[in-house]
């Protein structure tokens, strides 16, 4: 790693007095689990990083207007555990749970877990490609197994986040400060695709802190799972993944919400398969047909053509364990 | 270059290190503790799991200056000069490591999980032992292992040396 400077701010307003105007110079450390690999392969060569895992404004569970506000810094082995979590958004423990090791949940947070890069292996080696700054997605004439099937172009990365699908799926909003003036934006909002920025894939300025994420409670009558396709059966990032919230009045489903991820630049929410489902009795015949839906327009590259199964496949099944 | 102070295996302990060191380097080249192995320095292996406030971490991905104030314990903090720690001993008694370089991990991961949850199924020992890889032994007989201390409740460290 090269050498940079390091700062621990006391407070989230000193933190923000020391970021910058231009993307990777001033970086923020939270758990360092993505970052610290990014900087040891040079992929990131910040000249500073502003510590803010400690910040005690982006620390905790807490109840919010009608859910949970839980702090950016807070770890992601303490959400899956979060007793309130499991509780009110079972869906996003579900999928905390299922992010890398043990130990990385015991370091790793939920706002890094938001804002971590892609896992693309021309972007991690460094290949000037769209994430570097070039006008290339080596993928295309390449080794694309992992890309994307859906939304990709011009860049195929597909998004890594686990919990992104579920606080989508669960309609989360993120709170972004920089340091006096703090906004909210729908987590729906807050993720970028490529052809809107190429180079990144949420709206973060250099200058912004993500600080807290607002977690609806589930609605009463809901039940949500999150299932995760792996390569190794014991952890890795999505090959495919799906956070599904199904609410049922009578047998029939009111609402649908049905987000995947490990397939496309951003976390994608079948709406198709969500309108499927919509005014039906939630039965094998429905979960299939919603699976279908839900790859409605893929459109694989050379080696992902088996991602398209796999997905429905992975969305049929999730829906009917909550049939 | 930055000042770190962290209480290590009991003691507190201060260096000065460029803040690009990882924790692992610290505990390697500055405190002289080679017990942690560098593996893949990625986070995959989990050969340099130690216990940051009580929870098993992997310290390649950690700055030495995150664990700055924070209390660490290494596979070296375990045993006393007389005797092993239960789960060292009972990984010795069931054959549990061969070549031993994910060992170090492999117990640290183990002695979190058994202080939290003192009495396991095995299922939440694979669980723990997620992000630790070996690749020789197999993970049976380090299972085997971590459920005798378990059963024994022996989880506990060993009482200080006569």
């Amino acid at each position: 790693m090269h050498n940079f400077a390091y700062i621990r701010p006391t407070t989230l307003r000193d933190a923000a007095a020391q970021l910058g105007k231009e993307h990777g110079k001033v970086m923020l450390l939270a758990g360092g689990t993505d970052l610290l690999g990014e900087m040891k392969d040079d992929l990131r060569v910040p000249e500073k990083l502003v510590a803010i895992r400690q910040l005690r404004e982006l620390q905790g569970i807490r109840p919010g207007r009608g859910g949970l506000r839980i702090g950016a810094a807070t770890l992601l082995s303490d959400i899956a555990e979060s007793a309130p979590v499991r509780e009110q958004a079972p869906l996003l423990a579900m999928a905390a749970e299922t992010v890398g090791t043990p130990q990385i949940r015991n370091m790793a947070t939920i706002g890094g877990n938001l804002c971590q890069r892609p896992r693309c292996w021309y972007y991690r080696n460094n290949y000037p490609c769209f994430k570097h700054g070039g006008s290339v997605c080596y993928s295309v004439t390449g080794e694309n197994e992992y890309h994307a099937i859906l939304e990709g172009g011009p860049s195929y990365i597909v998004h890594p986040s686990d919990t992104a699908p579920a606080l989508v799926a669960l309609g989360a909003t993120v709170r972004i400060s920089t340091g006096g003036r703090e906004r909210g934006v729908p987590i729906e909002k807050f993720f970028v695709g490529p052809r809107q920025d190429p180079a990144r894939e949420n709206i973060l300025q250099p200058n912004e802190i993500l600080t807290e994420i607002e977690v609806p409670s589930a609605p009463a009558g809901s039940k949500a799972v999150y299932v995760k396709e792996m390569v190794r059966e014991v952890w890795d990032f999505a090959l495919c993944s799906v956070a599904a919230m199904v609410t049922t009045s009578g047998g029939i489903v009111g609402d649908a919400r049905i987000v995947l991820g490990g397939v496309a630049p951003f976390p994608y929410r079948a709406l198709k398969a969500e309108a499927v489902l919509k005014g039906r009795r939630l039965d094998e015949a429905a979960a299939a047909a919603a699976g279908a839906a839900a790859v409605d327009g893929a459109r694989p590259l050379s080696k992902n053509a088996y991602k398209v199964p796999l997905t429905q496949a992975v969305v049929t099944r999730a829906l009917l364990s909550l049939a | 270059m930055a000042t770190v102070t962290l209480t290590l295996n009991g003691d507190v302990r201060t260096a000065s290190v460029p803040p690009e060191t990882t924790l692992l380097r610290l505990l390697r080249e500055e405190f002289g503790l080679t017990g942690s192995k560098l593996g893949c320095d990625v986070g995959d292996c989990g050969a340099c799991t130690v216990i940051v406030d009580g929870k098993s971490v992997n310290s390649c991905l950690m700055l030495a200056v995150q664990a700055d104030g924070r209390d660490v314990v290494t596979i070296e903090g375990l045993a006393t000069m007389s005797r092993l720690h239960p789960l060292q001993q009972l990984f010795e008694d069931k054959g549990s490591l061969q070549c031993g370089f994910c060992g170090p991990g492999v117990i640290m991961s183990a002695k979190a999980l058994l202080d939290e949850n003192p009495d396991p199924s095995e299922q939440e020992i694979r669980d723990a032992l997620a992000g630790n890889l070996c690749r020789c032994t197999g993970y049976s007989k380090m299972i085997e292992a971590i459920q005798a201390v378990a059963r024994d409740g022996r989880g506990e460290p060993a009482k200080s040396a006569v």
